[in-house]
């Protein structure tokens, strides 16, 4: 139908302690919208930032027009006519559409040589105008909403004159209506000519839109083919390799006493009326798009975050956390969902970071006490099977997998009774993720309680004993594990279930 | 990967192995790459240059005496430690000695006794850190710019009464802290005070929970809340600390110096975060040791007492102080630039496996 | 302009607050000393503040980038002592020459302090910390510790600052250049714009391909050279260069920033608010003889009202993201 305009052959690329792709091959033609489908952690997002310049390859080839590609930066890989819309929109609030637009490509008047705002507004305008968005140019960023300013990026990514523009997940926080309109800006992309990558792992929207895809799984390269000639089952088969049973090892387990019982939690603009109990021996799912809440809630719970209203009983006695050393003085332990950030400190050795919940009562009159600390991390470190050279060697050192098996070493040292797992097995290689999965389903089966928010959904299906449905910040359905469908549970995360019409 | 996940675990052990059977060159690398080493290179260079300059730098009154001019921001140097270490800056501190010494000052002047111009003393800086830790922590404002403002707001006090006067009158009995020795030896009682405080400060950061607490505050704030610990706490705690400190500082200098001006201590503020950035603590927190700011306290100080001796003037020295303090920032970074690129390699090393 | 309208309505209710605060403040001090108001008197006001200005302009730029320059009062020290001592040897050298080596002076300066940040990595703080010491010993080096007082300096040296035009002062001039040229800069220029754009979000801001090593060496010379013509205009004003020159003059050009909205964390502030800013503190540090304060009081008042300003911003700060959130609340 068209030429070949992007050619990735042979792509590999290392991280140290992980290697994110290994030999991918992409086509990607003009005038034609490219499903790049994998689960998460199986190498979109590299292979994205590759493309723009965020990472350069370790070897293999990208080929733009037959001819190498070779860009450093963004800003190269914008000249050569590739544009990303990310799936956390990267914005300046403080500044007007227009300005978030031409950032970093002012146009410059030729004959003063200044900047040209006239015609920058009035180009920003036609743009808006001819997606049909209801936007003013001048309004300053931070007044608009998630679906706008997700708009500005397209219009954004356009006024590049991109040729090739990628769009990462687009509608994971859009509503049904605002899908609609994205889908018709799409195709109007589509039939301008120009090469769209639309990352996503919803199929319906796969179907709707996208002409070919490209499968990746545990970063590599699975298999391409024509969209209308496939199926949901072939895709989900080559995406995941396996039928979901083989691959959770959830054990039969009865469910115990309610543990916990959240009442109508709520937190001023992100969550509302939010209740739901928690039972020993119980993993109860939530799922979600990004943003919808889900972990908000689990930071109110540890007192991270503070909450506006509800009340949260332990064992049916009202109980109030305020910090986090109170939730862990209830037994609860909380994983969370950015590992570098929140979960690990990375100049600390594992040692150090499996004792720090604990270093109060593991010291002796405030004082740090080295042998109760080993046998701590001895015990706990080789529970999680964590491998590295020793001990004290620091975290930074790891690769991601052994990094999360050191979060949960740490919270699990605490001995919890109510274990929250945010995310557990993003970014992690596929031996760590079913050590991860085999270690929570036998917790819970020795009676612990787990709340397990994760955005892949064969985990959440495959792990838990119910499952909780959140859209924009508040409970959308509840399904027992016999009852949920990847189906059904979408639907009720994009917030298309019926009876739940909401703001639809 | 995968692979390597499979492997037994004695395959991953050799990965260390890889590193530690690297040749003595590396291992050089590696010491001379180590902060406190460089540093007391330079100590003992500095050392031999002084004494080749000048007759009188390698005698031990001259040595033990010279102390006296540093000791102060040696001792405000010890809670900088903890306050940089966790990721915080406090650039009042000079203006917290300029307040405290005025307290005293004030105390002298209505007649109290020496331990009650101490105790003032004491309370005023400790009151005036936690005034700082007060809008940092619970206000939730950035350091730099509380402090900024409390720059002028302690010492400003101390200005707006003074004026262009100064408290002179202090008990004759109180000059023996700043002044005094230790019995009938040449060590002078602010160096055993230092000593003490040094030790004292330097078990909490490398033996206590409370130590382990600001390392990891300082690798990351958030990580350590997500812990369970209280940083909010810890970080008022630290300035709290400081306060106490500069207090501590402003009774040894006022009973030194015998008199109290509003332009007391001015410029230490940049002095002693020199000394805990030279020191090794770095300032995007989270690394750094005792040891390291002691030798960068001796180095800076017999540098300024060996440029004396060779009649180099203070402002020399201060243009000194001020690069030193550049440097200090800019050499880390170099030096974590090597290193970082040697664990790339060993990293890559086990990847691949 | 349009395109900054919606810009404005937010630094409009600062502006409006400090308008209302001026003339409050003018108000007051009018009852204890009439006379205050005069426009004699307002000219000597504008006039005493005009370097304030200036100076707050370049502070505002890096505080708008994130950063901070503790070094701009020995930065003014110093290019002023270096222009004055110029014009001390060679008075044949025309003021205007001379005033360009002062300015001059001051670019180096910054640049050095921008280089530092940008390619060294330090943060700013630390290295204009640094500087700070660095530059004021300088200054105390070339001077050998001498003044350059009145009878040492030319005629048209001191015209820099003194002369006038339509009856308003040159230094008055002086201010308005600069505050015009920078409320330009910072509205409607590519570079100025990109400041916003690396303090309110530096991720996204590289990602477009705005280079953070490259602003932060603008700012920081910027900084330095309104510091160098700050430091002519100094010493050509008060008719001598001293060692001490504008010694902690950098609190007050922070000062002027914070109260004029500027967030210290980066990001928003506007050109207007920063004068407003300055000349608030101007009419504050006029107005203590006339109600008989003693000057000694201006550090200590000085430092409360950088921090009641801060304190102002943060809760109104905290007020919007509240008010923001409640709007999220579906």
């Amino acid at each position: 139908m068209s030429e070949t305009i992007l050619e990735i052959k042979q792509l590999t690329k290392y991280f140290p302690g992980i290697k994110a792709l290994d030999g991918v091959h992409l086509t990607v033609r003009t005038g034609e919208v490219h499903a790049l489908i994998g689960e998460n952690g199986a190498g979109k997002s590299t292979l994205v930032k590759i493309l723009t310049g965020v990472y350069t390859l370790t070897s293999g080839e990208v080929l733009l027009d037959g001819k190498p590609l070779v860009c450093r930066n963004a800003l190269e890989a914008q000249a050569c006519g590739i544009a990303a819309i990310h799936q956390e929109a990267s914005m300046f609030p403080e500044l007007s559409v227009t300005e978030n637009i031409y950032m970093g490509h002012h146009i410059i008047h030729p004959k003063t040589k200044r900047v040209d705002w006239a015609t920058m507004r009035k180009e920003t305008q036609t743009l808006l105008d001819s997606l049909e968005l209801e936007i003013d140019c001048n309004t300053l960023v931070k007044n608009l909403g998630v679906a706008q300013r997700h708009m500005v990026e397209i219009a954004k990514a356009l006024s590049l004159n991109a040729r090739i523009v990628i769009m990462d997940e687009p509608t994971s926080a859009l509503s049904l209506r605002e899908v609609e309109d994205l889908y018709k800006i799409v195709r109007k992309l589509k039939d301008d000519g120009k090469a769209i990558i639309f990352i996503s792992h919803k199929f319906d929207e796969i179907f709707e839109i996208c002409d070919y895809f490209t499968i990746l799984r545990d970063g590599r390269y699975i298999g391409e083919g024509l969209v209308k000639e496939s199926s949901v089952d072939a895709m989900v088969n080559m995406m995941v390799g396996r039928s979901l049973d083989q691959m959770y090892p959830k054990k039969e387990v009865k469910i115990g006493r309610p543990v916990l019982e959240v009442q109508q939690l709520a937190q001023t603009g992100y969550f509302q009326d939010v209740s739901f109990t928690l039972h020993a021996g119980e993993i109860l799912g939530f799922f979600g798009l990004i943003g919808a809440g889900r972990s908000e809630v689990m930071r109110t719970l540890f007192g991270i975050d503070s909450r506006s209203h509800g009340t949260v009983l332990l064992d049916g006695k009202e109980i109030h956390i305020r910090k986090p050393s109170e939730a862990m003085g209830y037994g609860i332990a909380f994983v969370p969902e950015d590992r570098q950030s929140q979960g690990v400190i990375l100049e600390m050795s594992i040692a150090k970071n499996i004792t720090l919940p604990q270093i109060d009562a593991l010291s002796r009159y405030g004082i740090t006490h080295k042998k109760r600390e080993l046998e701590v991390t001895e015990t706990f470190g080789e529970k999680m099977e964590i491998r590295a050279a020793g001990w004290h060697v620091d975290a930074d050192t790891l690769s991601g997998g052994n990094q999360q098996k050191v979060v949960l070493a740490k919270w699990i040292a605490t001995n919890p009774r109510i274990l929250i797992l945010d995310e557990p097995t993003k970014g992690i290689d596929v031996a760590t993720k079913a050590a991860v999965h085999q270690f929570v389903s036998e917790m819970a089966a020795e009676g612990m309680a787990v709340l397990l928010i994760s955005s892949e959904l064969p985990e959440v299906l495959g792990m838990s004993d119910r499952i909780i449905v959140m859209h924009e910040g508040a409970l959308t359905a509840e399904f027992s594990r016999d009852e949920a469908t990847s189906d059904s549970v979408i639907k009720a995360a994009t917030g298309h279930t019926a009876g739940n019409g909401g703001e639809q | 990967m995968q692979q390597a996940d499979r492997q037994p675990k004695q395959e991953l052990v050799n990965i260390s192995r890889l590193i530690d059977e690297n040749s003595l060159k590396e291992k050089l690398i590696l010491l001379f790459t180590k902060w406190e080493v460089l540093l007391g290179i330079l100590l003992v260079f500095e050392f031999i240059l002084f004494s080749n300059l000048s007759p009188y730098f390698l005698d031990y009154f001259n040595l033990m005496n010279s102390t006296f001019n540093f000791m102060e921001k040696a001792i405000m140097a010890l809670p900088m430690i903890y306050i940089i270490m966790s990721g915080d800056i406090d650039i009042s501190i000079a203006s917290i000695i300029a307040l405290s010494s005025f307290a005293m000052g004030y105390a002298a002047s209505m007649g109290m006794d020496v331990a009650g111009i101490i105790l003032i003393g004491l309370a005023a800086g400790t009151l005036a850190g936690m005034f700082n830790g007060f809008f940092v922590t619970i206000l939730k404002m950035p350091a730099i710019a509380v402090t900024l403002a409390t720059q002028s707001l302690f010492r400003g006090v101390s200005q707006a009464v003074l004026g262009d006067q100064a408290y002179t009158e202090y008990p004759k009995s109180m000059a023996f802290l700043g002044q005094g020795y230790v019995g009938d030896t040449l060590i002078p009682f602010e160096l055993v005070i230092f000593l003490f405080l040094a030790a004292v400060m330097g078990f909490i950061l490398h033996k206590t929970r409370y130590g382990r607490k600001l390392y990891a505050i300082g690798s990351s704030r958030e990580a350590a809340r997500f812990a369970g610990i209280n940083v909010s706490r810890i970080r008022f705690i630290n300035f709290t600390l400081m306060g106490l400190f500069c207090g501590i500082a402003a009774v040894l200098l006022t009973s030194r110096i015998g008199s109290t001006r509003p332009n007391i201590a001015l410029g230490w503020d940049m002095e002693v975060i020199t000394l805990v950035v030279l020191g090794g603590v770095s300032i995007s927190g989270g690394k750094g040791n005792l040891f390291g700011v002691i030798m960068a306290i001796f180095l800076l100080g017999y540098l300024k007492f060996g440029m004396g001796l060779i009649n180099l003037s203070a402002k020399v020295m201060v243009i000194t102080t001020g690069l030193l303090l550049v440097i200090a920032v800019l050499l880390p970074g170099f030096l974590d630039g090597v290193k970082a690129r040697r664990k790339l390699k060993s990293q890559q090393m086990a990847s691949t496996l | 302009m349009i395109r900054l309208q919606s810009l404005r309505k937010i630094t409009q209710r600062r502006d409006t607050s400090l308008i209302i605060l001026i003339v409050l403040l003018l108000a007051v001090v009018t009852m204890r000393a009439p006379g205050f108001v005069s426009a004699d008197n307002i000219q000597r006001i504008v006039n005493d503040t005009s370097i304030l200005v200036m100076v707050s302009l370049g502070q505002f730029f890096v505080i708008l980038a994130g950063g901070i320059d503790l070094s701009v009062g020995s930065v003014i020290g110093l290019s002023g002592m270096a222009a004055a001592m110029t014009n001390q040897y060679y008075p044949g050298i025309p003021a205007v020459v001379v005033l360009l080596i002062g300015v001059g002076v001051g670019l180096v300066l910054g640049l050095i302090n921008g280089v530092v940040v940008a390619y060294g990595k330090v943060p700013a703080i630390i290295t204009t910390l640094g500087t700070l010491s660095i530059y004021r010993g300088l200054t105390f080096v070339l001077s050998k510790g001498q003044w350059v007082t009145a009878h040492e300096m030319t005629d048209s040296y001191m015209r820099l600052p003194h002369g006038n035009l339509f009856g308003i002062s040159n230094l008055i001039w002086w201010g308005v250049l600069v505050s015009v040229l920078m409320f330009y800069f910072s509205g409607y220029t590519r570079r100025g714009r990109e400041i916003y754009a690396i303090g309110g979000n530096k991720v996204a801001a590289k990602f477009v391909g705005v280079s953070e090593q490259k602003i932060y060496m603008i700012i920081f010379t910027l900084s330095g050279m309104l510091g160098g013509l700050a430091g002519v205009l100094w010493t050509s004003r008060y008719a001598a260069a001293v060692n001490e020159t504008a010694s902690g003059f950098e609190l007050q050009t922070v000062a002027a920033c914070v109260i004029g909205g500027v967030s210290i964390a980066g990001g928003s502030g506007a050109v207007p608010g920063v004068i407003l800013g300055a000349l608030f503190l101007g009419i504050i540090n006029n107005a203590l003889p006339v109600i008989n304060l003693s000057p000694f009081y201006q550090l200590f008042i000085q430092g409360a009202i950088v921090l009641g300003a801060m304190l102002i911003n943060t809760v109104s700060e905290r007020r919007r993201e509240q008010e923001l959130l409640k709007g999220r609340q579906r």
